[in-house]
């Protein structure tokens, strides 16, 4: 088992974060992706005892996830939990995960998700949770399942997800689009309800100013989904990135 | 057509076909966008220098004015040289993206291998001073 914390510039937090896994689910292996971070990143999550895959240069959340996917695959692990580095999401959380993955073995992803627990509301700014509710209810429509958190990327893979993901993962605001690719793929997912904190430092790859961007990619990303343009390649498939052959 | 405006279109024409040679010669392109070029290049002085079929052309689409024409192709071939590279310049990234992931990959496996190496050469040097140390 695997937990895969990418991580861009949290020097401030990703040490705690690792020591967090380390301390509740011990039986996980921690590999942070350090997705080229110009401070000490790689150098403090290593010292807390976790693995690092160090990207020569940013490639963005996308990328590092894939990363982290395409080195539990080479490792050959049966699970893989995904942990932002940032500290919003709790590792004591991660067993929640773990049962409703157990307690259900067709499941082939199981997202944590904000809104589904009753006692707290998340505390993020009302713009934010807006355009997250505006996704989910999209995203419920055409998955014909209820999805309360679409944007989270606090998940939980088994084999099967992370040979889909390891193969095609999402570019730039994966979340949501990896939704629809367990969706399309015929896998099956869930969310289960847990608790998330505001981020403990550092800069959300998701500013203010550039939400609207985020919404307007997002929602292309959704529809030009629907039309399955997408398609990861099966043994046997033209590669979908090969070199040119002429004009 | 007016003298002026066709001299200026052979001028332009020409200027852009010798310097789309030019690199062609200096191997500065690959093949594919040489190719491209070259035929927008081509196609362009000819319709500058071929009057009438320039006017045949622009009378046929309802172009008063035959220069427009020529306007309207150049804008055409730009059109699909800007869209190719957008092609071009994904797939790059992608590529890149990888290659990225395979050598953080790699990298951190050609690390373990060292450090297994080095405590393996560790132990071994130390099994070889141990009977030195006997003795003392």
């Amino acid at each position: 088992m695997l937990a895969v914390v990418p991580a861009y510039n949290e020097a401030a937090t990703v040490g705690r974060v690792v020591a967090g896994l380390r301390r509740s689910v011990p039986g996980f292996d921690v590999l942070v992706v350090d997705d080229g971070s110009t401070d000490a990143t790689g150098t403090v999550a290593e010292r807390a005892g976790a693995q690092v895959l160090r990207l020569p240069f940013n490639l963005g959340i996308g990328g590092a996830v894939q990363a982290g996917f395409a080195y539990a695959r080479e490792n050959g692990y049966d699970y893989m939990v995904q942990v932002d580095g940032d500290g919003q999401h709790k590792p004591e959380e991660i067993p929640k995960l773990i049962a409703a993955m157990t307690d259900d073995p067709a499941l082939d992803m199981v997202c944590g998700s904000r809104f589904l627990s009753a006692e707290r509301g998340y505390p993020a700014p009302i713009s934010r949770r807006t355009g997250i509710h505006i996704f989910a209810f999209l995203l419920s429509r055409i998955i014909r399942q209820r999805v309360s958190d679409p944007t989270s990327g606090f998940r939980l893979y088994n084999r099967r997800a992370i040979g889909l993901f390891a193969r095609d993962y999402p570019h730039d605001y994966p979340e949501v689009e990896a939704v629809l690719m367990v969706h399309y793929h015929r896998l099956r997912m869930s969310e289960v309800p847990v608790e998330m904190l505001l981020r403990g430092g550092g800069v959300s790859s998701i500013r203010s100013g550039k939400s609207v961007y985020y919404m307007i990619k997002v929602l292309l990303a959704i529809f030009v989904g629907l039309a399955r343009a997408r398609p990861v390649p099966e043994p046997g498939d033209r590669a979908p990135v090969a070199a040119s052959q002429g004009i | 057509m007016e003298l002026r405006i066709q001299l200026l279109s052979i001028l332009a024409s020409g200027f852009l076909l010798i310097v789309v040679l030019e690199l062609v010669r200096r191997r500065a392109f690959l093949e594919r966008y040489a190719i491209l070029w070259l035929f927008s290049a081509l196609v362009l002085l000819a319709l500058s220098v071929w009057r009438d079929g320039l006017e045949d052309i622009a009378s046929l689409v309802g172009i008063a004015y035959p220069p427009n024409a020529l306007f309207l192709i150049a804008f055409g071939f730009v059109l699909i040289l800007l869209l190719h590279f957008s092609l071009a310049v994904s797939k790059l990234s992608d590529q890149t993206k990888v290659l990225a992931q395979k050598v953080a990959l790699l990298e951190h496996r050609q690390a373990a291998t060292e450090r297994r190496a080095r405590s393996r050469a560790g132990r071994e040097s130390e099994r070889e001073l141990e009977p030195i140390g006997r003795e003392r």
